[in-house]
């Protein structure tokens, strides 16, 4: 009896590793991937980034502009994060089955977020960028929108799970709807809410790299100019800025994190 | 003139199949009853509807004069500040003090606006230090609630229901989580607190011999169908069979 | 009755707040990033915005897409092509990153590797997820030449950060008592990866490689978008930066919309029956 399970899982597991493997052949021919191609020239790649991305002396001097468009992607970031957390909390208390007032808001809330988040931040950038022209707000609109996506779900999931023995208690007492969110749901959650805000800042600043490729703004404008007159030294210089960047809020909110949680 | 009663209810949560079945009760003012049964038995689902935290199908449940049934959403809240109620997980917010904890049972008698600012007065805020005190807990006030072992919580849930003032207290399992002494501690608490102060108390319980001990009266739910109504005494061993089953009742004792 | 134990504040008013740093740390970090997102407004570079013409327009355009969508530069059957070619290359992503990231996860694992091994890859992997995945694509796409091995290798950093992570997580969560039987019968470290560990926290890998996979399909659409990698994502690029054409857009939106829902709601399958308390 145990005999043959074994054998059998052993069965479906070489049939899932030919799929796999079948797949990954697959996926090669379609996208043109040749792996030798790939591992051969892969040493060939780093020595060519470290002989060719160094930070120089003279590069230093563009400096203070780039930070200033870092500056201005953190902010981008930080920005349409806080934005889209204020929406998503009412998406978020519309969406939950402890919290929502009825079916049809939830599933609305619901629905709104999964379009959101399942278009991702590329298209609407483009979308937005054909009206809004090459601005901030065009990046920011984009960071936005994808963001109350992707909080819309935490948030749900996070009220669903942290609040539903407290809500039925207060309930009980008699209290109202918005004495129960802002007494016993808001005070549950708080720090798991703040956690995924902060998650969402440091996702928001490596996408509004992405999104200023797009849109011509922020951080991302910059490293393609750079990058498009191949002046590598200075793309060496955006990269570590950016690097940086990121470490120093993922530490920050780490600590954060650490406290509160 | 009776507290509660209650008239040939009917709760079911899917068409086709019955919680409780024409239920029909009455308790008085001051008196403490004890609801037994198996578990699936539609115990908890009987507290719930005396509140109106789930709907009813069929049947009355009269509160004083009013009809649970046919309250508007204000008229509701007015009656649940009347009701206290005390679960088997204790429900409180764990990352809030004790002392907020036993406020929220005030938001009822409190507009919105009040309830959200966490406007307590000086006198609701002494009483809920009282109410800590008498449960022996007050050392504990500005305790996170999820630092607390669980007969603390639960006492932390009794004084939430006890300063809400109320006529009746609806206790669902209250001591099925604890410990057997933690559990004695908060029998003893409710049975006393609740004849000190007159309010008439409705326990959900799976352990026979601490209905036996501590209420007037016991009421045997079977698949939600009352099978036994009447003073503890009187609820003997043949009895105790026909509310659980002849075979699991071994494992009810213990 | 005076009880003991009671807080007052100077006004006299009892207190009914513990005051603990987690509080005031919390309150402050959501005053900060307030403050932080209005100066932010402030700041924005707003040149050559009309906003009411700008939302109007918006609205027609996404009205064009999606009510009227259409596809006039290319065809039906090159049209999956092109979401195929997104689909490998996030597949191919995933699969390499997943192979890689198992190795690394052992070492990286505090219950079957030694301390500093584990620090070692900890920050290696911390460095590599601070670079944004189009800017490692960009970087080899000039280090490599151009091609899908570019996009798939800048793909493969992040999907091996994220998956290292994710792996070394679960293994650490496999019971000592288990590891310990294995080595109390003299298997060696091998032995008891391959029979011991691997077996039995097979499913949990494959959930978190799935994951990765729904990831890697968004990140492919932005690669092929920003740094041309091709796929849909490029031909949402040309449609919208190239053509100016909304109907192409909408259609190839809502191609990507149908592939990204899918690979949600199985997901969240996953997620269900795996990970119950996540």
């Amino acid at each position: 009896m145990n005999d043959i399970m074994i054998r059998k899982r052993k069965w479906q597991f070489t049939i899932f590793l030919i799929i796999m493997i079948a797949a990954t052949y697959a996926s090669s021919i379609i996208t043109d991937f040749n792996a030798l191609h790939g591992i051969t020239t892969f040493p060939a790649a780093l020595y060519w980034i470290f002989s060719n991305m160094l930070i120089s002396q003279e590069t230093l001097t563009r400096l203070p502009s780039i930070l200033d468009k870092l500056l201005e992607t953190i902010f981008m970031s930080i920005a349409a994060t806080t934005t889209a957390a204020v929406i998503s909390m009412f998406l978020g208390l519309m969406g939950s089955t402890t919290t929502r007032v009825n079916r049809a808001f939830s599933s609305l809330a619901r629905f709104t977020a999964s379009i959101s988040r399942n278009i991702p931040v590329v298209a609407w950038a483009l979308i937005l960028l054909l009206s809004f022209g090459q601005n901030s707000l065009t990046g920011y609109l984009a960071l936005f929108v994808g963001s109350i996506g992707f909080l819309t779900r935490v948030f749900i999931e996070t009220i669903d799970e942290a609040s539903q023995s407290s809500v039925e208690a207060l309930r009980a007492t008699g209290a109202t709807y918005f004495q129960i969110v802002n007494k016993a749901v808001i005070p549950q959650c708080l720090p798991l809410l703040i956690s995924w805000i902060l998650f969402m800042i440091e996702t928001n600043i490596r996408s509004a790299t992405l999104v200023g490729i797009l849109t011509g703004t922020g951080i991302g404008y910059t490293f393609d100019l750079y990058y498009k007159s191949m002046n590598y030294n200075v793309v060496a210089l955006v990269t570590f800025s950016i690097v940086i960047t990121v470490i120093i809020i993922e530490l920050l909110s780490n600590y954060i994190r650490k406290v509160i949680l | 003139m009776s507290l509660l009663k209650v008239v040939g209810l009917d709760k079911s949560y899917h068409s086709n199949f019955r919680v409780l079945t024409d239920i029909n009760f009455e308790v008085d003012t001051g008196e403490f009853v004890s609801i037994i049964g198996p578990s699936g038995a539609g115990k908890s689902t009987l507290l719930r509807c005396i509140n109106r935290m789930v709907e009813v199908n069929e049947g009355k449940i009269l509160f004083g004069d009013l009809d649970v049934g046919n309250l508007s959403k204000k008229a509701l809240r007015k009656l649940r500040t009347n009701i206290g109620m005390i679960f088997q997980h204790y429900n409180l917010v764990p990352r809030l003090t004790v002392i907020e904890n036993v406020l929220h049972g005030r938001f009822g008698y409190k507009t919105t606006l009040q309830g959200i600012l966490g406007k307590f007065t000086e006198k609701e805020k002494e009483h809920a230090f009282f109410l800590l005190e008498k449960l022996g807990i007050s050392d504990h006030a500005y305790k996170r609630c999820d630092q607390l072992s669980g007969g603390q919580q639960q006492r932390v849930g009794i004084a939430r229901a006890l300063i809400q003032e109320p006529k009746l207290v609806l206790c669902d399992e209250p001591i099925a989580s604890l410990d057997p002494n933690s559990s004695k501690v908060i029998m003893d608490h409710l049975k006393a607190i609740t004849s000190e102060l007159n309010i008439t108390c409705l326990v959900n319980l799976h352990q026979v011999d601490v209905a036996i001990n501590y209420s007037d009266r016991i009421i045997g739910l079977n698949q939600g169908e009352i099978v036994f109504d009447g003073p503890s005494q009187m609820l003997t061993e043949g009895r105790i069979n026909s509310i659980y089953g002849t075979e699991t009742r071994q494992f009810i004792t213990v | 009755m005076e009880v003991a134990n009671i807080r007052r504040k100077r006004d006299g008013r009892i207190t009914i707040k513990a005051g603990s740093k987690a509080e005031a740390l919390m309150v402050s970090t959501l005053m900060i990033l307030a403050v932080l997102t209005m100066i932010g407004f402030l700041l924005f570079d707003y040149s050559g915005l009309e906003l009411k013409k700008a939302i109007s327009e918006t609205g027609n355009n996404l009205k064009t897409m999606f009510l009227e969508p259409a596809l006039t530069h290319f065809s039906w059957g090159e049209a999956i092509y092109q979401v195929g070619i997104t689909v490998g290359l996030a597949f191919l992503a995933t699969v390499l990153g997943a192979v890689i990231s198992i190795f690394l996860a052992l070492f990286a694992a505090t219950n079957l590797s030694n301390e500093w091994v584990s620090k070692v890859i900890r920050i290696f992997v911390a460095v590599i997820r601070a670079v944004p995945t189009v800017l490692w694509v960009l970087i080899f796409a000039i280090a490599a030449g151009l091609g899908s091995e570019a996009a798939i290798i800048g793909m493969l950093f992040h999907s091996i950060a994220y998956l290292v992570k994710a792996y070394s997580e679960v293994f650490e969560e496999v019971d000592e008592g288990t590891l310990e039987a294995l080595r109390a019968t003299g298997s060696n470290w091998w032995h008891i990866v391959m029979h011991g560990v691997i077996p039995s926290t097979l499913t949990y890998l494959m959930s978190w490689t799935f994951l990765r996979f729904e990831i890697n399909f968004s990140v492919a659409v932005a690669m092929g978008a920003a740094a041309g990698a091709g796929g849909i994502g490029f031909e949402l690029f040309m449609a919208s930066g190239f053509y100016f054409d909304l109907r192409e857009v909408g259609m190839i939106t809502y191609a990507i919309l149908v592939v990204a829902i899918i690979l949600e709601i199985i997901s969240t399958r996953l997620k269900n029956r795996y990970f119950p308390s996540q």
